[in-house]
């Protein structure tokens, strides 16, 4: 007996080790449901961690854009009269954002905001020879919009540079087009201006059709090719904190009054996924929690009646209700702990396995593997808390068993 | 406040089952009866007469239906449960005739777990001590034994050093023998005997062993719930 434990510690150790086979098939059945919980969690919230990466590098926190063009009804109705207009939609041109330069000053001394960059987007047709391809262009600062949208992590070829002739393309308008590193190819603009780039790096986005339509150059030179010299159709934003992205887009919205969009607005979708994705994983955690909840209920009723003579002669020799109340919730309490060190690891090392042995085609990982300590610690605070819950009632039982019963048996 | 002289003493006990229901019956009626201290007593009757229910009501596990019970002069019905539970633990040892010992426990751990119950922490004075009792009912080589690893008499002086770990007032034994063979029934009873020349503990045995009974210094006779009068 250890010196330092106290009596209902002593007692609780000492039925669960000698019910032996029953302590190991319920701690096997709590570390099971406990592995099956660890693993799906950490994988979910790799895999959204992993896309979230992917995401926040590859486009900004938040996007001024221009206000869309609005036709305005010139007729106005006179007294007795309703007007009932038909408002075509008007074509929307590409437009600068008026005033960009004041506003990106501003915006450069928010506490919130990290980065302010310019950009200017518009669609263009890439020559070379008798192949043409329709391209989405976008002129950038390379030095801040870099920052921003990490194409330097994605260049396979050449170097992210962006002089006034340069032109950063993707592997499949490389391939299209049969040009390489340092070939030229014709870029027109809408309105018909022209320019030969020269191609000075590679990117790789990791999706065919990025890779086959996003280009960039210089500010200048898209300003030039959109005929729209001085102009910006968006401006470029990140804030320290990503997921206050929302909040910093309306406070911009409000204060500049131009539409300010956030990527947790345009990313919507993924977060309804997300939310559903969490949604199903709560009702599985609940599930096996109740599982292992009832496992160890039904456990520790049996060990009850088989120990209702020692718990007689507990009470017996002094032994109070509480006490006897206690030496059960423990052994709920021991149960849960066990089984969820053993399934904590089980998951762990599951997952470091699977993520080992899963492996994209040409070898590398599928996503990085997120193993949060928390997660773990939580699993086991949550599975003993659920094996004291558990014992409750038989615990309740043993407490309330009358003596003289219990040693007549 | 006056000597106390009485270990135990029952002023007009009954005892009821089944109250309120057709089938209620009174199985002990109007007991009055002390035991003063150091008494070495035998209680005998008739298989169903009620000595295990008296035995259960004087060791505090059973409450009477009526009647007044003290324990070393403290008036024990009013007692709320924690206190009649803490009242039992330090004042009275129990010997029971079955299912000796707990099994998850060696024999010294046995011993220890009155001292465990009330002390919360196995201090090695309670080692010491269990070592001690186990000593004196001879059975120093068998101190780690698990409970079913040893005869039934030698559980049986397991379970008496156990009654004698918390040094109570009395010790109630009911049929402490009438497992054993009559030799190591013999010997547990000498061993009882031992016990209350030398420590003073007062004892009451139930026993259907004629031989036995008249061992003792006083035999309470009970019939179909009375106390008999002395032959
Ligand atoms: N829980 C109970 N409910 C109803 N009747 C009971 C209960 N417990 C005991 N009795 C009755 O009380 C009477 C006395 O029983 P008790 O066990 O005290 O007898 P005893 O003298 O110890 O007998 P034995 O020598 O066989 O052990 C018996 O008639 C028994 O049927
Ligand atoms: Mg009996």
């Amino acid at each position: 007996m250890n010196p330092w434990a106290p009596f209902e510690w002593i007692t609780a150790i000492r039925f669960l080790k000698e019910g032996r086979m029953q302590t190991m098939f319920i701690v096997t059945a709590v570390s099971i449901g406990v592995a099956v919980i660890v693993f799906m969690s950490a994988m979910l919230a790799s895999l959204q961690a992993n896309f979230l990466k992917r995401v926040l590098t590859s486009q900004p926190h938040i996007q001024l854009v221009p206000p869309d063009e609005e036709a305005r009804p010139q007729r106005h109705a006179s007294a007795g009269q309703f007007v009932a207009p038909i408002i075509q939609r008007p074509v929307q041109r590409i437009r600068s954002i008026d005033q960009w330069q004041k506003i990106r000053a501003s915006l450069a001394d928010w506490p919130d905001i990290t980065n302010v960059t310019p950009t200017m987007s518009t669609s263009a047709l890439a020559v070379r020879g008798d192949a043409s391809r329709s391209i989405s262009l976008t002129g950038v600062d390379p030095d801040v919009y870099f920052r921003i949208v990490r194409i330097p992590d994605y260049i396979v070829a050449g170097q992210p540079r962006l002089l006034t002739d340069d032109i950063l393309i993707g592997t499949e308008l490389g391939k299209d087009l049969g040009v390489t590193l340092g070939d030229k190819i014709n870029v027109t603009g809408a309105s018909g201006a022209q320019r030969i780039l020269t191609i000075a790096g590679v990117f790789d986005l990791g999706n065919k059709g990025a890779n086959s339509r996003s280009t960039f150059v210089a500010l200048r030179t898209a300003q030039a090719i959109a005929n729209l010299v001085g102009g910006v159709t968006t401006i470029d934003v990140t804030v320290g904190d990503p997921y206050a992205a929302e909040t910093v887009a309306a406070a911009v919205q409000a204060s500049t009054g131009i539409e300010a969009d956030s990527w947790i607005k345009t990313n919507a979708q993924f977060f309804t996924a997300v939310s559903a994705q969490q949604t199903s994983n709560t009702l599985i955690r609940v599930f096996v929690a109740l599982s292992v909840a009832f496992g160890i209920a039904s456990v520790l009723v049996v060990s009850v009646i088989q120990r209702s003579k020692d718990i007689g002669i507990l009470r017996a020799m002094g032994g109070s209700q509480g006490q006897i109340l206690r030496v059960f919730l423990l052994q709920g309490g021991l149960l849960g702990f066990l089984g969820s060190i053993v399934g904590a690891t089980l998951g762990g090392v599951g997952l470091v396995v699977w993520h080992a042995v899963l492996r994209q085609a040409d070898g590398s990982e599928i996503f990085p593997l997120v193993l949060e300590p928390s997660l773990f610690a939580y699993a086991v605070l949550l599975a003993s808390i659920t094996g004291i819950g558990a014992a409750a009632v038989p615990a309740l039982r043993a407490a309330k068993l009358d003596p003289v019963e219990a040693i007549r048996g | 406040m006056a000597e106390v002289a009485n270990v135990l003493r029952l002023e007009g006990v009954c005892k009821s089952y089944n109250i309120g229901t057709p089938v209620e019956t009174e199985v002990l009626h109007d007991i009055t009866l002390s035991l003063d201290k150091g008494e070495f007593v035998a209680l005998i009757g008739p298989s169903g007469s009620g000595k295990s229910t008296l035995l259960n009501i004087i060791g505090l596990l059973d409450r009477p239906t009526k009647g007044r019970l003290f324990i070393e002069g403290h008036e024990t019905s009013r007692l709320a449960d924690a206190e009649i539970t803490r009242l039992r633990g330090h004042a009275i040892g129990f010997v029971f005739q079955y299912h000796y010992l707990i099994s998850a426990f060696t024999a010294l751990e046995n011993v220890m777990m009155p001292l465990l119950v009330a002390n919360e922490f196995p201090d090695a004075e309670s080692r010491q001590r269990a070592h001690d009792l186990l000593a004196d009912v001879g059975l120093s080589p068998w101190e780690n034994n698990l409970a079913n690893a040893m005869s039934g008499g030698q559980q049986q002086r397991v379970a008496i050093a156990r009654a004698l770990a918390s040094n109570p007032a009395l010790i109630l034994a009911d049929e402490p023998t009438g497992n054993l063979d009559s030799k190591s029934a013999n010997a547990v009873f000498e061993m009882m005997q031992t016990v209350n020349a030398e420590q003073g503990t007062t004892f009451l045995i139930v026993t259907h062993n004629m031989d036995l009974a008249r061992r003792c210094r006083r035999i309470i006779e009970v019939v179909d719930g009375r106390v008999a009068a002395p032959a």
